[in-house]
Parts: structure tokens; sequence; C-alpha cells
């Protein structure tokens, strides 16, 4: 049954690639049933936006689904719901009216909600999730429904033509609870607290998807409400998806770095990326807004850019955790270890999936994070020194996320993958299925594929943006597939830089056979001064790699030190056990959920007084409500 | 053409060759300062012959990361010896990529360096590398900020374009601005080539040790290579250095004639930035590695600090 | 910091070259030695094996301005995988044996072993201590002694000569 029905999403996914790139390649077309729904009816529209980000989900569920054979073999729960998510995640970019939106948008997140919810152990995530998710929906109906009455229609055509001429205020109050719901959606900070719980609590297929696709959808409605439906807006709106941005990505990584839960620190690298991501948007809404189209489309490009990028490389990197999970049954960093030599094609995928998400050449974060970085030094096109110093610090945040970002994946793939097993799980692990690695297979291909491909890409993602940017971007395709940015101001050529590592490694192979160098190889314990024997426990944990950082930014993680030194009854100076611990303390619940979280529990004490169950005291405020209406009306 | 892939090759074999003699002079200078009479500056040469000679001897927990590592970490510094301007202003790969390629370039060696440093299971090499990603990673936004105080400057952000635009005005290069990026930029090429007062390339102490731990564990033909990159590594952060900031006499053409004055006016100025670092690691002490950040905060406010000035100054 | 360096620039280059011709030549002809066995390029692990360390501070002296032992291509590193030369000192104590037999296993061929002063030679005057095992030939093949307790700086240059040319 779990054969039959992930062996359709795989040919569902690859029929609705088709269908979008056919609309990323320009083709429209519009499919209208009035009757299937109230309000304005079901109503789907192709533009090159909707099409690219059908071919985002399309293209990450196929080889996902695929994997998802092997790794979910005898399912019976939620396969139904998977073909909903993945039905609903195609549903989204191609609505044309506000109810189809709204419809398609909660049966996604209540499809993924079932999802996340579906192993044992996983209500508090999936609780979180159903909250926060539908306080983000809220905010989302809230803004549509405000700018729909204002504009008398729910089709999102009309707004496009009716937003210039609302009140300002008003347009600001949609933006905000638009921006406040896709926002959460995307798990932008402060609005991310459900996606470290509900991704990890998914299924490994299922959060590839989650981390991979589904946040997309929420830059998705963030791109049409501020560069579409409510053009022109003021220039704080995009400082504001900016700086959030910054702080998506900081946040995002330092969080990363120090998670000794694999899929969880995939989770938070998730809110780096979207926050990569983000920044690009902020960056073109600020070029939009002061009139300099090109230079948005250009930042425009690179977020697109990102967003698909990091589908291929989390998805990836979601499907090697759950090769992980499979194998050795645990997600825990300290738990594993020495798998390179017991599961070597997952290591492998994993190992370019971390290279790829860390920004490094020759692969797809690079080309990214690299066009991002240029559009953000585009800046100084822009004569505005308050922006300027903006930029500046959004350049400086986004390097350091770089910087941390490698290490954050050295130390992923480092203590899961190398060194000796940390435990019995590890050492008997075992290499995954065939149509699991096929899975990884698959996308690490795409990764390689995104980054080669770049000229391509970059023309493609030319045409989608332009309609938000009003311009063209400033960007050239040159020989050797050169990209070149602003005229001359910079330029990148992923092939070239490609071959000329792939001839560079060959080299010293060649001069050290020049040079007569000896080729043997003797294998002899690992130095360790002279100790007696190594084991896993000498090894550098999770926990040890990351304490520089945690040291260095202390005053972020403020983590807490316990030592506990328990001495034997009869003397004090035999030590029967230690135990260390360092958890660090999140800001966000301590200063932001803790207060809120409090607030309404006691905001609910209050109103058990008058909650009290007598059934004459209701039939009483439905009387007291009637009154008050006929004297209100 | 021809001219561009002669250029590209004498850039290649200046790297690769001058390499050791620029650790070695180093070295040099430093055993003088201290009133020793040190090995000569082609002591390196020496080294890396000798290392070719010897057997490797491979910990037998590792895997092929480890084997692969000094081969990636040499790769990735030849293709870097073709993006930085050396002796030429335009290198043959210039075009390919710019400041930022070149950045990612070093954090790809370091990264898979700081991956083997882990692949022994050795508590030291895991020390070396969490060290040394940290130091990599807080050192990267003084890159950017003063990679883009330059950008803004010359109006590219193309390192050949820097420059020659700062060749054509060479006072540019002696605006207060310009000189705090060479600051921030300078303490960077301190963190990221391991040298005092952020990691000690002498020590023997592994406690203190941030590269060194990460490479204990490489013997024979793998130790070459890793040493032989590191010295590319310091070469080429150096003419980095000596090109963007002191920028005269950067050849545009390719003829023989004008890559070997490059040549000459490049091993000038090579000497000179050499001599300042012998004399500051001489003179300074290790910072413990908690002040590290410090001074890495230190370097990201004057390069914040060159970015405002142009600002203001336009 | 410039009081110190005029201090250091003042003093001049204080390695003993003419005033001391004997270390000089001894130290020219191991310099040659070197040329022929390791391309004028000695690494060098120092082992303790139960030293007393009157010997680690001779050699430590080795690599200070006067004897400075790198003017001739030799050096110190901290890690055998990077050494050509075990340079151990002491009475091979019961619970070095086996870290001293590691640490020479663990350093790539070729190699020599140098045992540094009477102890190591022999045992010294722990010899037949039930915490020794003897000598450094004892546990591990040993090209080279030098004697003395503790041998000069002096002694230890022209040691490393003697144990170069004896495994020609």
């Amino acid at each position: 049954m779990s054969t039959l029905v992930y062996g359709f999403a795989v040919l569902g996914s690859l029929v609705a690639a088709a269908v979008g790139i056919h609309g990323l390649a320009g083709g429209t077309w519009t499919l209208v049933a009035p009757g299937l729904l109230p309000l304005g009816g079901f109503a789907i529209a192709m533009d090159r936006l909707g099409g690219f980000f059908l071919t985002l989900v399309a293209a990450a569920a196929a080889p996902v689904s695929l994997y998802a054979i092997d790794y979910d073999r005898g399912a019976r729960r939620g396969l139904l719901a998977y073909l909903a998510f993945l039905g609903a995640m195609a549903l989204v970019p191609l609505a044309a009216n506000a109810m189809t939106f709204l419809v398609a948008w909660e049966l996604m997140s209540l499809a993924s909600w079932l999802l996340v919810g579906r192993e044992p152990g996983t209500s508090r995530p999936a609780w979180a999730y159903a909250v926060m998710t539908h306080a983000g929906f809220a905010c989302v109906l809230a803004g549509m429904l405000l700018l729909g009455a204002r504009a008398g229609s729910l089709a999102f055509a009309d707004w496009r033509a009716v937003a210039p001429a609302l009140d300002g205020t008003t347009r600001s109050v949609v933006f905000v609870l638009l921006a406040l719901g896709f926002a959460s959606k995307a798990g932008a900070i402060p609005l991310h607290v459900w996606l470290p719980l509900a991704h990890p609590a998914a299924p490994s297929h299922v959060s590839a998807l989650m981390s991979g696709v589904m946040v997309k959808l929420g830059v998705y409605g963030l791109l049409r409400a501020g560069l579409e439906w409510l053009v022109p807006g003021p220039v704080w709106w995009a400082a504001a998806v900016l700086l959030a941005g910054v702080a998506s990505a900081l946040v995002g990584v330092l969080y990363t770095l120090v998670e000794r839960d694999l899929k969880r620190l995939l989770a938070f690298s998730t809110i780096e990326n979207v926050g990569i991501v983000l920044i690009g948007v902020g960056a073109g809404m600020v070029f939009r807004a002061e009139g300099l189209g090109a230079l948005a489309a250009l930042a425009l490009v690179a977020a697109l850019y990102h967003a698909a990028n990091h589908a291929a490389f989390k998805a990836l990197l979601f499907l090697g955790a759950g090769s992980v999970l499979h194998a050795t049954g645990t997600r825990s960093l300290d738990a594993c270890g020495g798998l390179v030599k017991r599961m070597p094609w997952t290591a492998a995928a994993f190992l370019l999936g971390s290279v790829a998400i860390a920004g490094l050449p020759p692969l797809n974060g690079f080309v990214s994070e690299w066009l991002t970085f240029q559009a953000l030094l585009q800046n100084l096109r822009l004569p505005r020194p308050e922006l300027n110093l903006l930029f500046a610090v959004a350049l400086a945040g986004l390097a350091l996320t770089v910087g941390l970002a490698a290490a954050a994946f050295v130390r992923a793939f480092g203590i899961t993958f190398l060194a000796l097993p940390r435990s019995e799980a590890a050492a008997g692990a075992h290499e995954a299925p065939p149509l699991m690695r096929a899975g990884m297979v698959a996308t690490a291909l795409g990764c390689v594929a995104l980054a080669l491909g770049v000229t391509w890409i970059v023309s493609g993602l030319a045409a989608v943006v332009e309609p938000l940017a009003g311009a063209a971007p400033p960007l050239a395709v040159q020989a050797w597939g050169t990209v070149d940015v602003g005229q001359g101001f910079a330029a990148l050529s992923m092939p070239v830089v490609g071959v000329a590592l792939a001839l560079a490694l060959a080299a010293p192979l060649v001069a050290l056979r020049l040079a007569g160098a000896r080729r043997d190889r003797r294998t002899y314990e690992t130095w360790g001064c002279g100790r007696m024997l190594q084991t896993a426990r000498m090894e550098y944990t999770a926990a040890s790699f990351a304490s520089p950082f945690k040291r260095v930014f202390d005053f972020f993680y403020r983590p807490d030190r316990r030592v506990d030194v328990r001495a034997h009854a009869e003397s004090r100076f035999f030590v029967e056990a230690t135990t260390y611990a360092s958890p660090t303390r999140s800001i966000f619940d301590d200063w932001l959920y803790g207060p809120v979280g409090r607030a309404i529990g006691q905001a609910t004490t209050v109103a058990r007084t008058i909650q009290s169950g007598h059934p004459n005291l209701y039939l009483a405020y439905i009387l007291a409500a009637l009154v008050a209406m006929l004297v209100l009306g | 053409m021809t001219g561009a892939l002669g250029a590209g090759i004498l850039q290649l074999a200046v790297v690769a060759a001058g390499a050791p003699l620029l650790r070695g002079l180093t070295r040099t200078l430093k055993a003088r300062l201290v009133g020793r009479r040190g090995p000569g500056p082609l002591q390196p040469y020496r080294d890396l012959g000798k290392l070719l000679g010897k057997e490797a001897v491979v910990s037998s927990t590792t895997s092929w990361i480890f084997r692969v590592t000094p081969y990636v970490l040499a790769a990735t510094m030849l293709v870097a010896a073709l993006v930085v301007p050396v002796v030429v202003a335009r290198p043959p790969l210039g075009f390919a990529g710019n400041a930022i390629l070149l950045m990612a370039l070093f954090v790809l060696g370091t990264f898979f360096l700081a991956l083997a440093g882990l692949d022994a299971g050795s508590a030291f090499g895991g020390m070396g590398s969490s060290r040394e990603v940290a130091v990599a990673a807080l050192a990267e936004p003084t890159v950017i900020l003063a990679i883009f105080a330059l950008a803004m400057r010359a109006g590219t952000i193309d390192l050949g374009g820097v420059v020659e635009r700062l060749g054509d005005e060479p006072a540019l290069a002696l605006s207060p601005g310009h000189l705090m990026a060479f600051a921030a930029f300078f303490i960077v090429m301190l963190a990221e080539t391991g040298r005092l007062p952020v990691d000690n390339p002498a020590t023997h102490l592994e406690l203190t040790m941030i590269h060194e731990a990460m490479v204990l564990e490489y013997s024979g033909r793998y130790l070459a290579l890793v040493e032989w990159a590191s010295a590319m590594k310091l070469f080429l952060f150096l003419s980095l250095l000596a090109n963007l900031f002191l920028p005269w006499g950067v050849p545009s053409a390719t003829t023989p004639a004008a890559l070997g004055l490059g040549a000459v006016v490049l091993a000038g100025k090579l000497l000179v930035l050499a001599a300042a670092l012998a004399l500051i690691e001489t003179t300074v002490a290790k910072l413990r590695l908690f002040r590290v950040p410090e001074l890495l905060a230190g370097s990201f406010v004057l390069a914040l600090l060159s970015v405002t000035t142009v600002f203001l100054l336009r | 910091m410039l009081r110190q360096l005029r201090a250091a620039l003042g003093a001049g280059i204080v390695t003993e070259a003419p005033p001391a011709p004997e270390v000089e030549a001894l130290g020219v002809r191991l310099a040659e030695e070197i040329r022929r066995r390791f391309g004028r390029s000695l690494a060098i692990r120092q082992v303790d094996a139960g030293s007393c360390n009157g010997c680690e501070l001779e050699i430590g002296g080795l690599t200070g301005p006067h004897y400075d032992l790198e003017r001739f291509g030799l050096h110190i590193v901290a890690s055998p995988r990077h050494a050509d030369c075990l340079l151990v000192t002491g009475p091979v104590t019961r619970n070095m044996v086996e870290p001293l037999r590691r640490t020479w296993q663990a350093t790539p061929d070729p190699k020599i072993v140098i045992a540094v002063g009477d102890c190591g030679r022999d045992g010294g005057i722990f010899a037949g201590s039930y915490a020794v095992v003897g000598g450094v030939a004892d546990v591990i093949p040993v090209d080279a002694v030098i004697p003395g307790c503790p041998p000069s700086p002096r002694a230890l240059l022209a040691g490393l000569l003697d144990a170069l040319g004896r495994r020609r």
C-alpha cells in the first residue's frame, strides 16, 4: 500500500514538475470552477512566479517520495495525509483568489500537522505546531479579508489594480498582518519556535519537504504581498524584512552550532537559510521602494536562487539524517560517529550536502550566497547613508552567518560520520536500502546541477522576477559560462571554477609522482601521546566542539554550567560519579513566549469565572447578547 | 590569449615555488630579531623534500576523508593562485569569481582540514578543528566589510579592477579609510594564516595549538602537502595585502617585460610585509584563545569605520 | 614592546659562532651528515621515558640563541608523525615501556633513535631498580647513545652526528 502511494507521488510530482517548468518558461493558463468553493469559487492561474514555486515543490517531492518507498515501507498511517500535503503545496502557488489560497494553505497545514503527530511521543511538537500555524493562519486570513473588503474583490488580480488607491495605514496594517502570517510559516525570527519542534518530529521524508519546500511557500506569500498586491510600499516594510532576514540567519545558525540532535540541527539551519532568502527579498524590496528596479531584480534572483538551492540541499541532508536514523535508531550526534565506513553512500551524500549548505564552491549554496553578496554590495548605488549602513550590517551579518554555517556543518558531519562509533547502535549501522540511496543521489545531483547550470537558471529567474521588480536584473551571460553582474562590477563562472578545482586536485598527484615521493602507507593507531587505548569516549563530542562558540556568544546562549561530583560514602577523595551539563537558554522562550504564555494562562484563569458550566448562565449570556445587539442595532 | 596563459603559468609557478621561500624568510628574520642565526631561508624546501622520502603513517581510525584532504587543500590554494592578482592585475581566472570566491576557496580548505582533524578521533584533532573553524568564522565579517570598503572606492569588486583603479590613482591608497581597511585585513591575515598573536606556528604544546593540532596526525607526503598549502596560503594573503593596499607597479599587460617587472615589484613588497610580520611575531605574545574574538572584533570595527568614512566623504 | 625590540637588536646575534670553534665545527659536520640522510632537515621528537629532567634542561638549551639548533636544519616537533628522530631520555620506567614502543611505531620510516644521558644508555644510577627496565635499547632499537649526566648541549650535537653517521 505504502509503495503504491509513494510511487504514485513520484509520478504525480514528475507531472507537476513538467507543468511547473511550462509555467516557468512563460506558459500561462487559468482554471476556474465557481461552484467548487463559496466566495469567488475555486480559481487557479499559472504565471512565472507560481510556476517557479510549483517546480520547486514538485522537483523536491519526486526524489523524496522515491526515498520514502524504502524508508516508510509498510506504513499504514499518514499516507493520505502525505498525498494531501503534496497536493496542497502544489496548489498554494497557483491559487488565484483568496478563498482558494486559504483553503490550500490550511489543507497544507493540517496535512503536515497530521504527519508531525504521526509517530508516538510527538504530541507536544504537534500541539506547538498547531497553535503557531493557526495563529499565522489567522493573521493571513485577517489580512486577506481586510484587503479583500477594501478592494471589493477576493481575486488576486484585482488587488494589484486597487492597492495604489488605498490609504497608507490600511496598506500597512494589511502588510503587517500578511507578513506576520507568512513569516511564521517561513520560520522567521521570532516566529520560528514551532519549526525546530515540528520538523524533527515528522518522519524524515516529511521533514525534508517541510524544511525544503513548505517554508518557502511563506516566502512566496511574502513576495506576492510585498511586491505584487500592495505595491508600492514604504521603505520601512522592506527594511523590516531585511532585518528579520539578518536576525533569522544569525539566530538560526547560532542554534545550529550548539544543537545535538541531528534533525533539530537541520531544522535550525532551515531558519538560517530562510533568513538568507529573506535578506535577498528584503534587499529587493528596499531597492524597489527606492526606485532601483534593476537592483531589486538582482536581489530577488539571488533570493529565489537560494530558495531553490536550499530545497535541494536541505532535502538531501534530511534524507541523509533519515538514513542515519534508519540505521542507528538515534538522532543524537553524540551517539553516532564512524558512520563513514559503515554507510559510505549516505556519508558521501551528507558530505556533499554539507559542503553545499556551507556555501562553498563548487556547489550550489555558494552560487546563491555569492549572488546575495553581490546584490547587497550594490547598495553603493543607493544615495541614502542610513540605508547604506543597514546594508553594511546585513553584509556583515550574512558573512558571519556563512562562516558559522561552515563551522556548524563541519561539526554536524564530523561528529556524526567520522572517528570511532560512540554507541553500539552506531557500530552496528548498515547502509540504507537502494531506493533511499537513489533518493539521496538524485537530490545530490540536483545540488550539482544547480551549481553548474548557473547561466540557464539565472536567465530563467530573471524572467520570473521581472514583473515583481519592474525591471530586468543587471545580469549578463558571457563566454565560458560566466555570469556578469552590474556591467563589470563582478563576475562568476561556476563551470570554470569546477573544472579548475578538478584539475587542481590532480595537480598535486602529478607533482608528487614527478618529485619521486614515496607512495607507501602504513596503518597504525591514532597518536595519543602513547596512551594504552583509544576509545570513543576520548573523542571530541558535539558539545565540546561547540564550546568555543558558546563562550564567544555567551551573551546569546546564556549557558548554565552544572557540575555535580558525587563522592564515595567512605571518603570524599574517591569520586563515584561526575555529571556535567551546560544547557543553553532560549532568549525567545524566556523573554517572549514565556511572558505571553503566562499572560494567556492568567487570562484564561480569569475567564474561567464566567464559564461556570451552568446551562442557565449561558442562556442568560445569550439573552444579554441579544439585548445588546438590539440596543446597538 | 597566450599572454594570459603565460601569466597564469607564471603566477602558479611563483606561488607554488615561492611560498616555501617566503615562509623560510619569515623564519630567518624572526630568528635574527631574537639574536639567533636561525635556519636559512631555503630550509622549508629541504623539509618538504625530506618529507617526500618518508613513508606515511595513517591512523587506522581514519577514513578516505583524511587521505583526500591534503589534495583538496593544495587544490584550493592552486586555484586561488589563479584568482589573486600576484604578478599581474588580471590573473587568468580573475573573471571566474572575485574576492568572495577567494574567501570561499580558503574556507573550503579549512572545512576539509577541520574534518580531517576530527577523523582520527583524537582529542587534539577535534580541539584544533573546533578552534580553527571558530577563528575562521569570526574573521569572515571583517573580510567582507573590508572588501566592501575597497569596492566602494574602486567601483568594482573584481580584484583586478580594484588593483588597476588604485594603481591609476595611488592617492586613494593613502586615504584614512583605506588605511583602516588595511589594518583590518592585516589582522584577518594573522588569524587566517595561524600567526601570532592568534596562533603560534612554532608551539609544541597541544593545548595551545589551533592549526598544528589538526595536522598532528599527518606524516610523509600528506604532511608535505599540508605544509606546502599553508605556506601558499600565507603567500597569497600577503600578495593580496601587497597588491590591494600598496597598489604600485602591478602590470595590467601580460608581456614578458611587464610580467618580469611585476615579479620584481612583488618580491620587494613581500619582503617588506614579511619583515613586518616577523617584527610583530617577535614583539607580541600569543593571546589567550578567548581573547582572540576581541582582536577580531577590533578588526571588524576598523572595517566598519572604513566603510562609514566612504559614505561620509562621498 | 619597543624596549624589548631595542634590547634584542642591541644585543645582535648571540649565537656562538667563532668563539666556540669546536661546536661550530661539529655543527658543520653535522649538517653535512644530515644532508646525506635527510636533506639537511631533521625533525626531532623528544621522549621522556622517566628522566629526572636534567637532560631536558640541556636539550632546551639547544634551541636557545647560543646553540641555536635550527641553523643546522634541525628542529623539535610536536608529534612523532612529523619526526625523523626520537631523542629519548631517562631510564625506561615500567610505565613508559609501552608508550615508548608506541611512539616508535608511530614514527614513519626512515627514522633514528638516540638515547640521551647515562640513564638512557643503561639505566644509569637507577639500573637494577624494580621500577625501571633498563636503558632505551632494552625497549626499542637505538642508533646512538649520548652519554653524560646530563650531557652538555655540545655533547648532544656531537651525538646527533654520531647517530647519523652510523646509519649510513
